[in-house]
C-alpha cells in the first residue's frame, strides 16, 4: 500500500513519517501534585505550590497517571517496563517554573508496541518505539497587555504521555490514520479524552523524503500539530518543501518547524545549532518507579475491549467491515451499538440503522451520540418492531422521527397513533380489488406485458392502506390478483 | 534561679514540666541572649514572638493540668533553609531576600507540633553551599570560640549550619535544626564543641527545605549533647507523603534507647581515613576515642573503605549537578529578587537576576554542575561519579560484615580563621573529606565533641552507622560523651 509517491523534477520521491504524540492523561490531579486539571479554568487557579516551583517543594508521583500510561501501553501490546525512572530535562523558559521538565529519557515506562491502521482497505502495522510520561508546561499569553506577557500555570505539571512512533508511515493518509487510530485507542482505554481542539492531544510530525530504496533523508520536526487533518497537511506541505529544496540544490537542515494552517506552510522555529543542551539526569527527588505484578494485573483487567477486537466481533455478527469500522472509530458509537446488541437488536440491521438513520438524525440535530434523544433500548425496540413485521421501514422512519421529537417509546407511539403495519390479507385484498377496478386500463396494459406497471399498483395499494400494509404481503397478493 | 540558658533541651523540658521554671521565663532568658549576641551574626531574623507564643501555650497547658508535649516550651533556632510560614526564609541568599513562604516545612511543623518555639532563623552558607558560613549574603557568622594562643582572629563556626553551631555553643539557643549535604551538620558541630546527627537519608522529610542537592540533603538536629540530639531527632523525623524519598517507618524511641554500654559492639577504624597532613592532635584524639569506646565495652577492628579517596571528587560532581538544576527555579519570575535592566528581554532578566541574586560560591557550583551534565561531559563526570557513589556505598556494606559502627575524626582540622580558606575553594572542599562518604551512602553519622586542641579549640569525633541505626550511632556518641567529659565553652566576648 505504501506506493504514495510525489513526483518531482528529478523523479519520484517517497515520504517517511514518524509521529510523537503528546496525550494529556485523564486524571483529576497532576503528575506530581494534587492540583486539579479541569480544562478552561480561570488562569492560575489550578496551581499548587509544587506546580509553581516554590522553594522546597517536592514532586510525588500520582499513581493514577502511571496506571493510565501502563494501560495505554497494554492497549498497544507494548512492553511494560516494571522499572523505569524520571529524568530532568533542564531549560529556562517562562512557562516552566522549575527550570526543568520531569520526563523519562533513559528508562521510559513503556517500550515497543504497535498500532494497526487501515488505509484504503489495506491493513498496516505501525511500530511504537516507546511511551513515557512527563509534565506539561504552563501557557504564555501574549495578548493580555501591550508590552508584557502573562503566564497561566494551570497546565503546568499536568501529566502527558509522549507516544513515539517508529518512522513507519509513508503517506499523509497513513499518518492521519495512525493518529486517528491512536486517538481512538486512547479514548477506548480512557487514558486521554482525545480533545485535540483543547490541546489534550497534539503531534510533533517528523518528515523526511528520499528516493525509493535510498537511506532515510534528514528529517524536520513540525511541532504541536493539533488535528488529524493538519497532520496530513503538514506531511504533504513539508514533503513538497523538502523536495523543492533538494531539487534546487539545497540541503535539508535538521530543525524544528511550525505549521501555519492559515498560510498553509511550515516555518522554521530553530535549527539544531541553537538547540538546547537539556542536561538530562535522573531526578534526585524521585525514586525509580517500580511496578509490581498485582498493579500490572489490575491494569490489564481494567482494559476494555479495544477497537480492533470489537470490529472483528461485529463483523462476525454479520456487520459489513465498512459499518464495523464506522461503528468502532469512536468509543461512544461502539458503546451505543453494544447497548443496542445487548437490548436484543440484530447486528446487520442495527448497524445499518445506526450508520444511516441515527447518524443522519444526530447530524441534523447537531448532537453527539452520547446525547442521543433516542436511547439504545428504545432503538432496539424500534428495530424489533421492524424485524417482527409490525413496522415497515417507511413506518419505522416515521416512528423514529416522532421518537426524536418526543422521546417516547416506539411501542407507545405505534399504539397511540395506529402506525402498525398490517398483514391482514382480507383488508389488503379488498383494497387491491378496488385499485384494480379503478384502473382497469392499466391492468390490461400490465397483462399485455407492461411489467413495469407493477410498481404503480404497489404504490396505489400502499396509499390506500395509508402506508401501513406489509409490503411483502402486498406484493404477494398483487401478484396473485394480477397474474393469477 | 540559675541561668536557664545554661540548660539543654532535656533539662528545660523537665524543668518546665516540673514547674521549676515557666516556659515564659525560659523564652525570655533566651530572647535576651539572642538580642545581645548580634556580633556573632548567627541570626538572619529573630522571632521572639514565636518563642513566646509557644511558651504561653506550654504554661497554659501546664496550668490546665494537661500532659505536656515532648518539647513544650523549649525554644530553638531554625536554620534559614527551612521554610517557615510568614517568616522570611532566605537560604542566606540575596535571591530570596524578603521571601515569606505561605507554607511551613514538614520538619519545622513537626517541631512546633511537639511544642517547641522559634527564637529565629539562623544564618548559614548561601544555599547551604560552604564549610565556613562565609558564603552567606547576610555576612559570615563569627564563631564564639577564640584561640587561646593569643590569636584573636575571628574563627569560622563551620558550615553550612554555622548559625546553628554558633548559636548553640554561645548558649543563645539550647538546640537548632541543621541540614547536612556533605557534612553541614557534623563539621560545624565539631568546630564549636557541640553534637549533631545526620540521620539516615529519608528519615526527615525534605518538604519545605530549600533544596541544595536532593539525593544528599538531610535534616538533623544540633544540640549540646547526645540526649538532646535524640530528643530533637524524634520530633523532627517521620514519614511524609509529600516527600517521595521519605522512609515509611515508625520513629524509634531514641531517647529511651540511649545507653553508653557498648559491650558486644564492634567498632571499625577505617584505615583510609588516616590522611596525609592530618594534625597530630586529631590523630591523638582519634586514638583517645578508640580507647573510650574500648572502655565502654566495644571491640575495635580495623576495616578498609578502599574507595574513600574518590568520595570527595564524586561529591563535588554530584552535589553541584543536582544544585545546578535545583536552583534553576530562582529565575525572578514568581518570587524573590528580580533584576530587570532597561530593555531587557526574558533571557536578559534571567541572567541579570541570577547574577545579582546568587553569590560567587553558588554561581561556581551552578557552573560546575551545568558543566558536568553537559552533552559530551555527562558520562565522563556525572555517570562516573554515580559509579563511585555505588562503590562507596558498597565499601560501607562490606565494612558492616566486620563491624557495627565506624569511628573517625569529623574534620581534618579545628576551626580555621575567617578568610583563611575562602580564597581557595579546593582547600575549603577538603574540609569535607571525612563527612562526605557517609553522605554519599545515605547512612547516619554524628559528631560529638572529643576535646580541645592546643589552641583551645574543639575537635570532634564522628560515628558512622548502618542504615537506620541512629540508635547505635547515638549510643556510641553517648559513650564518648560520658568519657570525654567535655565541658569547655567559649568565653563570652560578644
Amino acid at each position: 500500500m505504501s506506493d504514495y509517491r510525489i513526483k518531482g523534477a528529478t523523479g519520484e520521491w517517497e515520504v517517511v513519517i514518524g509521529l510523537e504524540v503528546h496525550a494529556q492523561v485523564t486524571s483529576n490531579a497532576k503528575l506530581f501534585s494534587g492540583a486539579a486539571t479541569t480544562f478552561g479554568a480561570e488562569p492560575n487557579t489550578q496551581v499548587s505550590l509544587v506546580d509553581a516551583a516554590m522553594p522546597g517543594m517536592l514532586p510525588v508521583p500520582n499513581r493514577e497517571c502511571i496506571r493510565q500510561a501502563v494501560r495505554t501501553g497494554m492497549a498497544i501490546d507494548a512492553q511494560i517496563n516494571k522499572w523505569s525512572r524520571f529524568d530532568r530535562k533542564n531549560y529556562f523558559y517562562a512557562d516552566l517554573p522549575q527550570g526543568y521538565q520531569i520526563s523519562q529519557l533513559y528508562h521510559p515506562l513503556v517500550g515497543e508496541g504497535e498500532v494497526e491502521i487501515d488505509v484504503e482497505g489495506e491493513t498496516k502495522t505501525i511500530g511504537v518505539e516507546r511511551i513515557h510520561v512527563e509534565q506539561d508546561a504552563g501557557k504564555l499569553m501574549h495578548d493580555q497587555h501591550p508590552t508584557r506577557s502573562y503566564v497561566d500555570l494551570n497546565r503546568s505539571g499536568v501529566a502527558l504521555m509522549e507516544i513515539v512512533s517508529k518512522p513507519d508511515m509513508r503517506s499523509p493518509a497513513e499518518a492521519g490514520a495512525y493518529l486517528a487510530k491512536l486517538r481512538s485507542i486512547l479514548r477506548y482505554v480512557g487514558s486521554c479524552d482525545g480533545n485535540m481542539d483543547q490541546g489534550s492531544m497534539r503531534a510533533d510530525v517528523n518528515v523526511s523524503v528520499r528516493k525509493p530504496g535510498e537511506p532515510f533523508g534528514t528529517r524536520t520536526e513540525t511541532k504541536n500539530v493539533n488535528s488529524v487533518r493538519f497532520v496530513m497537511q503538514t506531511v504533504e506541505i513539508e514533503a513538497l518543501r523538502q523536495i523543492d529544496v533538494i531539487e534546487n540544490g539545497g540541503k535539508i537542515v535538521q530543525e524544528t518547524r511550525l505549521f501555519d494552517p492559515d498560510k498553509g506552510e511550515t516555518r522554521s522555529m530553530r535549527s539544531k545549532e541553537d538547540a538546547h543542551d537539556y542536561r538530562y539526569f535522573p531526578d534526585p527527588d524521585l525514586l525509580p518507579l517500580e511496578l509490581d505484578d498485582d498493579f500490572l494485573d489490575d491494569c490489564r483487567k481494567s482494559l476494555p475491549e479495544l477497537p480492533d477486537a470489537k470490529r472483528a466481533r461485529y463483523v462476525a455478527l454479520g456487520v459489513t467491515p465498512y459499518n464495523a469500522s464506522v461503528l468502532t472509530a469512536e468509543v461512544e458509537s461502539a458503546r451505543f451499538f453494544d447497548a443496542l446488541l445487548d437490548a436484543g437488536a440484530k447486528g446487520p440491521a442495527a448497524s445499518n440503522w445506526v450508520t444511516s438513520e441515527l447518524f443522519g438524525a444526530l447530524n441534523r440535530l447537531g448532537k453527539q451520540i452520547e446525547d442521543s434523544p433516542v436511547s439504545a433500548t428504545q432503538a432496539a425496540e424500534l428495530l424489533g418492531l421492524v424485524a417482527e413485521g409490525t413496522l415497515s421501514n417507511t413506518l419505522a422512519k416515521q416512528v423514529f422521527e416522532i421518537m426524536l421529537e418526543t422521546g417516547e417509546d416506539p411501542s407507545k407511539i405505534v399504539e397511540e397513533r395506529g402506525l402498525k403495519q398490517t398483514s391482514d390479507t382480507g383488508a389488503i385484498e379488498a383494497e387491491i380489488a378496488k385499485v384494480l377496478d379503478a384502473n382497469a386500463d392499466k391492468v390490461a396494459e400490465y397483462r399485455s406485458g407492461k411489467d413495469k406497471l407493477f410498481g404503480f399498483f404497489v404504490g396505489q395499494t400502499m396509499k390506500a392502506m395509508a402506508g401501513k400494509a406489509n409490503p411483502g404481503v402486498v406484493n404477494d397478493l398483487l401478484k396473485k390478483a394480477l397474474d393469477g | 534561679m540559675s541561668d536557664v540558658t545554661n540548660l539543654g533541651v532535656a533539662a528545660l523540658r523537665d524543668g518546665i514540666r516540673s514547674g521549676e521554671f515557666s516556659a515564659k521565663e525560659v523564652a525570655d532568658a533566651f530572647i535576651v541572649k539572642v538580642s545581645a549576641a548580634k556580633q556573632l551574626n548567627a541570626f538572619i531574623v529573630e522571632t521572639p514572638e514565636h518563642a513566646l507564643a509557644a511558651a504561653r501555650e506550654a504554661d497554659a497547658a501546664r496550668a490546665a493540668g494537661e500532659v505536656l508535649k515532648p518539647l513544650a516550651g523549649v525554644p530553638i533556632g531554625m536554620k534559614d533553609l527551612f521554610c517557615t510560614k510568614g517568616v522570611q526564609t532566605t537560604a542566606a541568599s540575596h535571591m530570596l531576600e524578603g521571601f515569606k513562604p505561605v507554607y511551613e516545612s514538614t520538619v519545622s511543623q513537626k517541631l512546633w507540633d511537639a511544642g517547641a518555639g522559634m527564637l529565629g532563623k539562623l544564618n548559614l552558607d548561601q544555599f547551604a553551599m560552604g564549610s565556613s558560613n562565609e558564603t552567606s549574603y547576610f555576612g559570615n557568622v563569627i564563631s564564639p570560640w577564640r584561640r587561646r594562643d593569643g590569636g584573636n582572629a575571628p574563627l569560622a563556626p563551620g558550615g553550612s549550619s554555622g548559625g546553628s553551631s554558633a548559636a548553640i555553643s554561645a548558649r543563645l539557643v539550647p538546640a537548632a535544626t541543621g541540614t547536612d549535604t556533605g557534612g553541614s551538620i557534623r563539621q560545624p558541630a565539631a568546630f564549636t564543641g557541640i553534637s549533631g546527627i545526620k540521620p539516615t537519608y529519608g528519615r526527615c522529610s525534605r518538604w519545605g527545605v530549600v533544596a541544595f542537592a536532593s539525593s544528599l540533603d538531610q535534616a538533623g538536629p544540633m544540640a549540646r549533647d547526645v540526649r538532646d540530639c535524640a530528643i530533637m531527632l524524634e520530633a523532627m523525623a517521620g514519614f511524609d507523603a509529600k516527600d517521595a524519598t521519605s522512609l515509611k517507618l515508625d520513629v524509634p524511641k531514641w531517647e529511651q534507647g540511649l545507653s553508653g554500654d557498648l559491650r558486644g559492639k564492634k567498632i571499625g577504624i577505617p584505615k583510609e581515613y588516616r590522611v596525609d597532613g592530618m594534625p597530630s592532635e586529631i590523630e591523638a584524639l582519634w586514638q583517645q576515642g578508640i580507647d573510650w569506646l574500648k572502655d565502654a565495652g566495644a571491640e575495635i577492628v580495623e576495616v578498609s573503605l578502599p574507595h574513600t579517596q574518590y568520595a570527595l571528587p564524586a561529591y563535588y560532581i554530584i552535589a553541584p549537578a543536582e544544585a545546578s538544576s535545583n536552583l534553576a527555579r530562582y529565575d525572578g519570575v514568581r518570587y524573590g529578587q528580580r533584576e530587570l535592566p532597561d530593555g531587557a528581554n526574558l533571557q536578559d532578566m534571567y541572567a541579570a537576576t541570577r547574577a545579582a541574586g546568587f553569590g560567587p560560591e553558588v554561581q561556581r557550583r551552578i557552573l560546575i554542575g551545568t558543566y558536568v551534565l553537559s552533552a559530551g561531559f555527562y558520562d565522563a563526570y556525572y555517570t562516573q561519579a554515580q559509579k563511585v557513589r555505588t562503590l562507596i556505598a558498597r565499601d560501607f556494606e562490606r565494612a558492616w560484615l566486620d563491624c557495627d559502627l565506624l569511628l573517625t575524626p569529623t574534620a581534618p582540622s579545628a576551626a580555621f580563621a575567617l578568610g583563611e580558606k575562602s580564597a581557595d575553594p579546593l582547600a575549603m572542599y577538603l574540609n569535607d573529606v571525612f563527612t562526605v562518604p557517609s553522605s554519599l551512602a545515605g547512612i547516619p553519622a554524628m559528631s560529638v565533641p572529643g576535646g580541645l586542641d592546643k589552641a583551645g579549640l574543639p575537635l570532634g569525633l564522628q560515628i558512622i552507622g548502618k542504615p537506620l541505626d541512629e540508635q547505635g550511632v547515638l549510643n556510641a556518641g553517648l559513650a564518648i560523651e560520658q568519657r570525654a567529659g567535655f565541658t569547655a565553652r567559649p568565653e563570652q566576648w560578644w
